[in-house]
């Protein structure tokens, strides 16, 4: 266990460091979960605004999904470009 | 050829520079990340002919070929005479594009059913195309920063144009809240080419994963992940990316 140089040490924190990233990912899961639940209500209580009704629901999901492709972003650089060296 | 000078020269293009620089000075080698085909300099800095280049040389050569053929028909087809095939396909793609231009600009759509066509369709070519063996395009930083780019000049220009210097004034509403306004002016094309970038990357990280495992796995469950991270998800980004460009200008034009 003494052998572990410098380098392995910032490539081990970095994998852990990319997992903790991804904990990012759970905002947008509740929050497009959220937006389609809310769709689901609209389409059941006017069937004749469907296709509306999913296009807005696309659009807000995808702005949703910002906060959680940063963490995404953030956990790639860590992994494979591996910044600290 | 923005993406050119961006691989070489912006510092956030990290991914692909020091994805460069760890494939060359390390073994290991994935088969997702851009790889270098040829090095030059030109004054000093190093360029490189990435494997983004070939596939998006391969996707203009398309776009140029499905236009001259649907040119060729279309000019010679009469109106008197039942519509082909291809006719039909382009009619319908021109309408559905029409239609979605139009149900959210309004009057104003004739001037930016162009541009909002042609990025839907380069966009969606792009994503689609890493079905085809190639590295998708817009798994590339370098190329999705330029569409965002695009769209914050557009915005600007249009609403230079409609308000005059009181485009800017609306900036600094409440006054103690300027710094904000203008951060949350420049975050559109960041968050606009980000979204587009995240999406498509993390589906040929995914992908590459995948074809990384042992081989008896590897036989159908790349076909169901192909429809969901290429096809689907390819989809649904292009029409987003179009939609959100629409939003925003059709936000400055007042409309």
């Amino acid at each position: 266990m003494e052998n572990i140089t410098g380098q392995e040490f910032i490539s081990a924190m970095s994998a852990i460091g990319a997992g903790i990233a991804m904990i990012a990912g759970v905002g947008p899961g509740i929050g497009q979960g959220y937006a389609a639940g809310q769709a689901a209500a609209a389409v059941g209580r006017n069937p004749g605004a469907k296709s509306d009704i999913t296009s807005t629901m696309l659009l807000g999901q995808a702005v949703a999904e910002t906060t959680g492709l940063y963490g995404l972003a953030v956990a790639i650089i860590l992994m494979f470009v591996k910044p600290f060296k | 050829m923005g993406n050119l000078i961006f691989n070489a020269a912006g510092s956030i293009s990290c991914l692909c520079e020091a994805t460069a620089d760890t494939a060359k000075s390390s073994s290991e080698d994935f088969s997702f990340m851009i790889k270098l085909l040829k090095e030059f300099k030109i004054g000093g800095q190093t360029l490189y002919i990435t494997s983004t280049h070939i596939s998006l040389v391969i996707v203009t050569i398309t776009l140029i070929i499905m236009a001259s053929v649907v040119n060729r028909i279309v000019k010679k087809a009469n109106a008197s005479d039942t519509p082909g095939t291809i006719q039909n396909i382009a009619e319908l793609v021109v309408g559905m594009l029409d239609n979605m231009v139009n149900s959210s600009m309004g009057k104003e759509s004739k001037r930016f059913v162009n541009y909002i066509s042609t990025l839907f369709i380069f966009v969606l070519l792009c994503n689609i195309s890493g079905l085809f063996g190639l590295r998708a395009p817009t798994a590339d930083y370098g190329v999705t920063l330029p569409l965002g780019l695009i769209t914050f000049c557009m915005i600007h220009y249009c609403g230079i144009k409609k308000n005059k210097m009181k485009h800017f004034g609306d900036m600094c509403k409440p006054v103690i809240l300027t710094p904000i306004n203008i951060i949350g002016e420049l975050a559109v094309p960041i968050s606009l080419s980000l979204r587009l970038f995240g999406n498509i990357m993390s589906g040929t990280v995914l992908m590459g994963l995948i074809y990384m495992l042992p081989r008896y796995v590897t036989v159908g469950i790349p076909a169901a992940a192909h429809v969901y991270f290429d096809i689907f998800s390819g989809c649904i980004q292009a029409y987003v990316i179009s939609m959100l460009t629409m939003v925003y200008i059709s936000d400055k034009i007042g409309d």
